[in-house]
């Protein structure tokens, strides 16, 4: 079963009379469960393909279907409450609230869910991710990683059907990059969760059942591993 | 879209506003004094409101007063009160024989029990008994007392008559301490009037007869049968409440005055707080980018931030009202020369729900323009940072708050003013001014990134190019700074002119003595005075009084039955008319419409030259005719003319000028102008003039000049202390705009040290851009109050602008310096911080 579906997907920027075309006719399909990379080089469109897969964007024409619905059916408030039910986010720079606390952070999308128990699941997977310590601290008091491993417990909070990573390792070093893939795959596989991943790292990338090349906004090769 | 879940609402805006709280209470700082004058102003009014009804009798020290300029007879009435008081008033010279100095004042003489309600207030106390105990007594307003250096029981002369100071006046049932200054009160005995010889003809007199009836009596009942006749006899009733509705009145427009000069101090906050939100919100843009990717509607995100600034409006709302009321205390004092009751402060709290409302507001209003764009941050930018978002020009909840803020300040000072029209100029004049600031704050960002040379020494063209650092706060200071350095420098300003304009009389060619009420018998001998110490007599003007019969055939009786919108004015028929009569115009007066006609030039008519104001306020025409009657004989005239005439020189004006040959046999008075050499020459020949006719009242220029520089430094004084809540504002805004850029700067400090830049190079850049924004905003500021002050001289005051050049550099060089030295305080802790702290966030 596909749990997203894009067709002929583009998307142009238009600056006054001229206009710049970053996605050209994309087409691919994803299953459920799958682990698939984007990879391409930078300012290849690989990070507005992503947008628009999660809904953050609305494409110039084409279609994205994910989960069964036609996101550019949608409005801007509509996807966002599709991506609060479905999709779970991970950023190359974390992007936690910074008036938040780690426990508070991980407990947004829950709450937003209207759980009862968002208090409990959250210190549950700040424990998951090695931060059960930590669950006082504000993102300012934590280092990179320790940043990134809220970020993927707040991703994995609201158990999404699918989850984007924008080069989740990008800020950090070797190491800490190493764990947190670690982190990544493994709650992925006992979740059951299919993560999109966009990333320059072609050893990361290596590690996904699926990797689609990306350049000048067109597919160049999409093969599984 | 489903109803938003306001728990969840209420726990995200907390858990922010936890974080945000110091930053929060800056945005809500600005709006703090603003609305603390508010609530002053309006507690201080609503006191004053019910101290003037429950001191309403000692406002008029009697149940009714009659009020005429010729002597008031016996009156139906005398029987029905239970006591009666009779004072004839008018201004007079008085002399202090011991040091031989002469001044001009209001001379009462009473007869009765005055005031009924309330009481003369004298040092020592005793002086009010023994003023009435019998003998030549007199009471002396402190004014006076002090400035002659008098005593209790020394003499004063009046007219011819020496009496003995009996006590100084402190206060006078109904009298506020400007009336003192203009025209300081002597008190005589009655019985004395006639003997003192002033009461002649040209004096201007005013007769009052005082009443006091049983308790509970229907005054406007009892005089209703008698109104009438009063009429016909130009007696003018005053009772408790018509006082009691004048000075109300009159209180009202000064409590509304100063509430739009707190609205101003409000608005400047204002800017303040969209200042700060600004900030503010560009900062949680990123946030609001997380929070929309984590499926938060717009709507929702809007409403988290919307209750922090409710909650912090209304913390800054409940601070400014308990401030004002505090502050309420102190306006007493302010006011004492302007309040004719003791004013009781407390409480009102009328006033502290309606600064709260207020409060809550504005700060609500004013932090939606900038909170608005909250609703169009595209979760994609968590994905890549936005750029400037277009769509907020179009967006119409934008431009319906825009609307909501220019419909609030007409509202508002609609209701200060009271006028549709006075509320669409203030709001004209707010949307003017700041649209001047803000567009000289873009002209200086532009030029300055268009035409900065890369010459430029590397601290100076830091300095400026931190102006238009991305969230530079550079417009919003220039529109507060410059918006406070303008109300503050045009009052100072205008301040200035008029002394300035005053003392400019005095020049060379200026008279600066004049001497008036001089009877004809008594010229010859003044002239001579006048010429034998070799001064030239600049002007000798005959003055005729008369009053007005008809205009174009309506008599005063005949007017009354007129409708309102097609009869003239009452008080033209009750005024006495000062005229004189000459062919040609002094340096006075210009000539506006029509001619000047001799008499015989068109037959046997008398066409008279009215002044234009006096014409205009009357709708009056050329051609129009106008019979007077001049000492009981009535003559007809026509208006030939129309003069714009002078009035703030020293110089015989007229509003009615007759040509020669119509007035010369009628009974007359004299005015002589001169020009002295210097203050001991004026006081010499007043005193010797005063002495061998005291009827003659003499002015000289340095006395004008002396009592308008004490009613402009009074006045001013009231003006300052509004203007200073500007200021604070001003200031507030300053800072908390300072204490924002912080973080900004920090991390150019960061930059600018790791790249090896030292501590004073850092602190050299920082002092350069706070002397640069100081500049720019005070510069403005001037500038702009520059234009106000010429706009007012010229079409208000006429008179010649002159631009006090060192006032406005002494503004500019404070404003400056404050802007620098708030600047280098907020800078302090940045610089002496090591780079790594302040990286780690510590800092």
């Amino acid at each position: 079963m596909n749990i997203l579906s894009v067709k002929d997907l583009s998307k142009t920027y238009k600056s006054g009379s001229r206009s710049l075309t970053v996605l050209d006719q994309v087409n691919f399909d994803i299953q459920a469960g799958e682990t698939i990379s984007i990879v391409g080089p930078s300012g290849s469109g690989k990070t507005t393909l992503l947008g628009l897969c999660a809904g953050l964007d609305s494409a110039s024409t084409g279609s994205v279907q994910l989960n069964g619905q036609a996101l550019e059916k949608l409005s801007e408030d509509q996807r966002a409450a599709v991506r609060n039910q479905d999709v779970g986010f991970i950023f190359q720079n974390f992007q936690l609230l910074p008036t938040l606390t780690a426990l508070e952070n991980v407990m947004v999308p829950l709450e937003l869910k209207k759980r009862k128990d968002a208090r409990t699941k959250a210190l549950e997977l700040l424990e998951k991710v090695g931060l059960g310590d930590r669950a006082t601290h504000y993102p300012t008091q934590l280092s990179g990683g320790e940043q990134q491993r809220v970020s993927i417990a707040r991703a994995f909070a609201n158990e999404p059907k699918i989850l984007f990573a924008d080069e989740p390792t990008g800020n950090l070093d070797t190491e800490t990059g190493e764990m947190i893939e670690k982190l990544i795959f493994d709650l992925n596989k006992e979740k059951g969760t299919t993560l999109v991943l966009v990333t320059h790292d072609t050893e990361l990338a290596g590690k996904t059942q699926r990797i689609i090349h990306i350049k000048g906004g067109k597919i160049q090769e999409d093969a599984h591993a | 879209m489903p109803m938003p879940d306001f728990a969840w609402i209420l726990r995200m805006a907390f858990r922010d506003f936890r974080k945000n709280i110091s930053r929060l209470l800056l945005f809500v700082s600005s709006i703090v004094v603003g609305i603390a004058a508010l609530v002053a102003i309006s507690s201080f009014g609503e006191n004053l409101t019910s101290d003037i009804d429950n001191q309403a009798k000692e406002l008029l020290g009697a149940d009714l007063v009659l009020e005429n300029n010729k002597p008031i007879g016996d009156q139906p009435i005398d029987s029905m009160a239970l006591n009666t008081a009779s004072e004839v008033n008018f201004a007079s010279m008085v002399a202090f024989p011991a040091s031989g100095a002469s001044r001009l004042t209001q001379v009462r003489a009473l007869e009765g029990d005055f005031p009924f309600y309330g009481y003369l207030e004298t040092i020592p106390a005793s002086g009010d008994a023994d003023f009435r105990a019998g003998g030549k007594k007199a009471l002396v307003e402190k004014i006076l007392m002090a400035q002659f250096d008098a005593q209790v029981g020394d003499i004063i002369k009046v007219g011819e008559v020496e009496f003995e100071i009996a006590g100084e006046l402190q206060s006078v049932p109904g009298q506020t301490g400007i009336t003192a200054t203009v025209a300081p009160a002597v008190y005589i005995p009655m019985a004395y009037l006639e003997e003192t010889g002033l009461v002649q003809y040209g004096s201007r007199v005013e007769y009052n007869r005082y009443f006091v009836f049983a308790e509970n009596t229907d005054i406007d009942l009892l005089i209703e049968p008698f109104e009438d006749e009063w009429e016909i006899e130009r007696i003018d009733a005053d009772t408790v409440e018509d006082r009691k509705r004048s000075t109300g009145r009159s209180f009202e427009n000064l409590s509304n005055f100063l509430s739009l000069v707190a609205f101003i101090a409000l608005l400047l906050g204002c800017v303040g707080v969209a200042s700060a939100v600004n900030v503010f919100v560009k900062e949680k843009l990123a946030s609001v980018a997380v929070l929309r990717c984590l499926g938060v509607s717009s709507r929702d995100v809007l409403l988290i931030y919307l209750f922090e600034i409710l909650v912090m409006g209304l913390f800054g709302a409940i601070l400014g009202s308990v401030l004002g009321t505090l502050l309420q205390f102190i306006l007493p004092v302010v006011f004492a020369d302007f309040l004719p009751v003791e004013v009781t402060v407390g409480i009102s709290w009328l006033s502290v729900g309606f600064g709260v409302i207020t409060g809550l507001f504005v700060s609500v209003l004013f932090a939606l323009l900038p909170l608005l764009k909250v609703r169009n941050v595209s979760p994609m930018a968590t994905l890549r940072p936005e750029t400037a978002d277009s769509r907020l020009m179009k967006d119409p909840s934008r431009w319906a708050v825009i609307a909501g803020i220019l419909i609030f300040i007409w509202g508002f000072s609609y209701y200060l003013l009271g006028s549709a029209q006075l509320a669409f100029g203030f709001t004209g004049f707010v949307v003017f001014a700041f649209g001047i600031l803000w567009g000289v704050g873009q002209l200086i960002m532009w030029a300055v990134r268009k035409f900065l040379p890369i010459s430029l020494r590397y601290t100076v063209r830091q300095a400026l190019a931190n102006l238009y650092r991305p969230n530079n706060q550079t417009i919003s200071l220039i529109a507060t700074i410059g918006l406070g350095t303008a109300m503050i420098s045009t009052l100072f300003f205008l301040q200035n002119q008029l002394l300035e304009e005053a003392k400019f009389a005095d020049k060379e060619d200026q008279p600066n003595l004049l001497m008036f009420d001089i009877q004809t018998p008594q010229l010859e001998a003044v002239k001579e005075k006048v010429t034998g110490r070799d001064l030239r007599i600049l002007q000798e003007v005959p003055i005729v009084t008369m009053q007005l019969n008809e205009i174009n055939g309506v008599d005063k009786r005949e007017n009354e039955e007129l409708p309102d919108d097609e009869n003239y004015s009452r008080w033209m028929y009750n005024r006495e008319y000062r005229v004189t009569y000459r062919d040609t115009l002094i340096d006075t007066e210009t000539l506006a419409e029509g001619e000047l006609i001799p008499l015989g030039a068109r037959g046997d008519s008398i066409f008279v030259s009215l002044s234009t104001s006096f014409a205009e306020g009357n709708n009056l025409k050329i051609g129009d005719e106008i019979e007077f009657n001049v000492q009981g004989r009535p003559i007809k005239t026509y208006i030939g003319s129309f003069r714009n005439v002078k009035f703030n020189q020293v110089s015989t004006n007229f509003i009615v000028l007759f040509p020669n040959g119509v007035l010369e046999q009628a009974p007359k008075f004299h005015v002589i102008i001169t020009r002295t050499k210097n203050d001991r020459e004026s006081a010499a020949i007043q005193s010797e003039v005063v002495r061998e006719f005291p009827n003659i009242s003499v002015v000289n220029l340095g006395v004008i000049v002396e009592t308008l520089e004490d009613i402009l430094n009074k006045i001013s004084f009231v003006i300052q202390f509004m203007a200073f809540f500007s200021i604070a504002t001003g200031i507030l805004v300053l800072i908390s705009s300072l204490i924002i850029s912080k973080y900004q700067r920090m991390r150019e400090s960061i930059l600018l040290r790791t790249l090896g830049a030292g501590s004073g190079t850092v602190s050299k850049i920082n002092t350069l851009e706070y002397f640069f924004l100081g500049s720019l905003a005070s510069l403005s500021g001037i500038i702009l109050s520059f234009a106000a002050t010429w706009l007012l001289s010229a079409f208000v005051f006429d008179m010649n602008f002159r631009p006090a050049w060192g006032a406005g550099l002494v503004l500019y060089l404070a404003i400056t310096g404050l802007t620098i030295v708030l600047g280098w305080l907020n800078g302090r802790k940045i610089i002496n911080q090591p780079p790594m702290e302040i990286l780690r966030g510590n800092g």
